[in-house]
């Protein structure tokens, strides 16, 4: 990584607070985002990885400040954010833009597709009407929905297309950033391509770095520079790409890569098949988060957590085990 | 082959609303031999949920009706029986899995109670014998402390564990075939891999065929033994596993396994294949090939007539729906 990162998250924290009974008393916490720490250079891609309940997309709307850390620093483009006003954040966002997984969900069904592309334009005061609409023209165009698409609304697009205009809105403002949680999960593989594709082009042309969270191990291979991957609130494996598929450190890591099913009959490999579910984060196991279903976890992995291992920017993993 | 256990000939289903008609499927055949596993796959709309449904005549009513074809069934046709014999059918010869188990699972009833129900009523066992095989088959499908457990309700399984009680209830009664829809679907990677790893081996146990319908080719290729390809309606290929993976023969199979994000190690960058264009609109009839207007190898003659189903390369079991085979298998 070069130069100072877009993105540099620090300790950060998300507990959720569990209110039971008539007086809403606080009687446990769930730690979705328990201390998690990286950076992202400009024009870079890193991918979150990880299963339901891991704090993937937490991580993703804490970073956009769509809900408040519980403590830790967001520092993006070199000034914190992390306790900017209400206005202030508004304002930071023109740079630092969110994908959602279902874009039928996150695209309001009475405004046509050309209104919504405009809307931050709108917001934001840029640009006089006539200019606008040739913007948000050339973002249709960029994006590859028609000219008659403009007039539309969302539910007479298909998925693919929806996905496309939830990425015209996130570029109207020339973001540096994009956050993508799960962006291509609810589409067919074909339509997948076609988004990928688009999202990989956009990068080149346009600089853009992407915070890519996702539970799909090829996609996340395909898309990524570097990989975190998370388990239970905290991240116990992250580096270049390669070299965590190559050589992953994690037995976590191992076991989610040996467990993706491949397409391809003649495959020989070794799968470790983990043993139950994952824990609940309102309880997680003592020591490392992951011994309940380690199949090389001793006795110390019970009693004591490993902090991530190696140089920060370097492949670091948090195990005790040399695996 | 010897004789199918499930013999599906030119099978047409089809919706009907206000709109008009909805061509869900449209003239599907194939067959499944006794203790085989076969993989329907395909993308969102193509008609493989439509094939389970119409299999056992499952289909919303007024809305979807069998309109066409035979499904014999260890020799009978299942379109022909009346609700009464198909319920005899149902959930004894033929077992049941779907995507989403909390929704096919009933959350006012103890799960034991549950999957004794199916055993009381095809096999006519009495109350504490069928709790007994309810154990004992949470027992054979890992859950731990299955006595126990069997008086719990579906809300305090875990989704990887209600999966587990659907296999278990689907399985009570020995069926001779198990029809799962995307049975791993909504499940995390790594309790796929155990769901999946689960199915197999209670197969060898049991002997019971599957019809496995993804849309996941990795799944089909790590658990099928041949495999149907759907495209708006209609097979466009069937092939053994390796066959279809190694040497697939239609555009649309081809498309299909090059636009999966894999990822190679250096590969940074390189752009994913995709299939161009959108699944043709079912409500329309089709006419000439369903795929030719996304195909890069379409001619005329694609978009004039349907093109049936021909051996490719003098393999008898691997089957492409396409005019223009050898021109793929060349490119």
């Amino acid at each position: 990584m070069s130069g100072a990162p877009i993105l540099d998250v620090k300790h950060l924290k998300k507990h959720f607070p569990v209110r039971r009974g008539l007086l809403q008393r606080t009687v446990a916490e769930i730690k979705a985002v328990d201390g998690v720490s990286f950076a992202l250079a400009a024009g870079e891609t890193l991918c979150l990885v990880g299963e339901s309940g891991c704090g993937k997309s937490t991580v993703g709307r804490l970073i956009l400040r769509l809900i408040d850390p519980t403590s830790g620093d967001i520092v993006f483009k070199g000034e914190s954010i992390t306790s900017l006003s209400r206005e202030a954040m508004r304002d930071k966002r023109q740079r630092l833009q969110i994908v959602f997984q279902d874009p039928y969900a996150s695209l309001n069904p009475r405004l046509t597709a050309g209104t919504i592309v405009a809307e931050p334009l709108e917001n934001f005061d840029r640009l006089g009407r006539a200019e606008r609409e040739g913007r948000v023209r050339e973002l249709f165009a960029r994006v590859g929905l028609g000219a008659d698409a403009l007039s539309k609304y969302p539910f007479e697009f298909s998925g693919g297309q929806r996905q496309r205009l939830g990425i015209a809105r996130a570029l109207a403002l020339s973001p540096s950033l994009i956050v993508a949680d799960e962006p291509v999960s609810a589409l067919d593989v074909s339509v997948q391509a076609q988004v990928l594709n688009l999202m990989m082009d956009l990068q080149e042309e346009l600089g853009l770095a992407y915070l890519f969270i996702s539970h799909d191990l090829g996609v996340v291979e395909h898309m990524a520079d570097r990989v975190a991957v998370m388990y239970l609130g905290r991240i116990v494996e992250i580096g270049q790409k390669e070299e965590v598929f190559a050589r992953p450190r994690h037995p976590y890591t191992r076991a989610l890569i040996s467990a993706a099913p491949l397409p391809n009959p003649d495959a020989k490999r070794e799968r470790i098949v983990l043993e139950g579910d994952v824990p609940s984060p309102m309880t997680p196991p003592s020591g490392c988060h992951f011994h309940t279903r380690c199949p090389f976890a001793v006795p110390r992995c019970r009693a004591e957590y490993p902090e991530l291992r190696g140089e920060a920017g370097s492949h670091r993993f948090a195990c005790h085990l040399d695996l | 082959m010897t004789a199918p256990l499930l013999d599906v000939q030119d099978l047409k289903t089809h919706f009907f609303n206000e709109d008009g008609v909805t061509r869900a499927v449209d003239g599907l055949s194939f067959a499944v031999a006794p203790q085989e596993t076969v993989g329907i796959v395909g993308e969102s709309g193509c008609g493989k949920t439509v094939t389970a449904l119409s299999i056992l005549q499952l289909l919303p009513p007024r809305l979807g009706r069998i309109v066409g074809g035979r499904i014999l069934f260890e020799g009978t046709d299942l379109t022909t029986l009346g609700e009464g014999a198909l319920r005899a059918v149902r959930g004894d010869r033929i077992g049941m899995i779907f995507q989403e188990p909390m929704t096919s699972l009933n959350p006012v009833l103890s799960i034991g109670h549950q999957i004794a129900e199916a055993v009381r009523i095809h096999k006519g066992a009495s109350a504490s014998a069928a709790r007994a095989r309810a154990r004992q088959m949470l027992d054979l499908v890992k859950i731990p402390d299955a006595a126990r457990r069997l008086d719990d309700y579906p809300h305090q399984f875990s989704g990887g564990m209600r999966q587990r009680v659907m296999i278990a209830m689907a399985l009570a009664c020995d069926p001779k075939m198990l029809i799962a829809d995307e049975p791993t679907t909504a499940l995390d990677v790594t309790i796929q891999a155990q769901v999946l790893k689960l199915m197999l081996e209670l197969k060898a146990k049991t002997g019971a065929a599957i019809v496995l319908i993804t849309h996941d080719l990795g799944v089909v290729a790590e658990t099928c033994q041949r495999v149907v390809v759907m495209y708006a309606g209609r097979k466009v290929e069937e092939a053994p596993v390796r066959q279809l993976f190694t040497c697939p023969a239609h555009p649309y199979t081809r498309g299909l396994l090059a636009s999966i994000a894999r990822g190679k190690a250096g590969a940074r960058a390189k752009r994913l294949k995709e299939i161009p264009g959108m699944v043709p609109s079912l409500r329309e009839p089709i006419v000439g090939c369903a795929f030719a207007p996304r195909c890069q190898f379409a001619v005329e003659a694609c978009r004039r007539q349907q093109p049936g189903l021909m051996p490719v390369a003098g393999e008898p079991q691997h089957q492409a729906a396409c005019l223009r085979v050898g021109e793929v298998l060349a490119s």
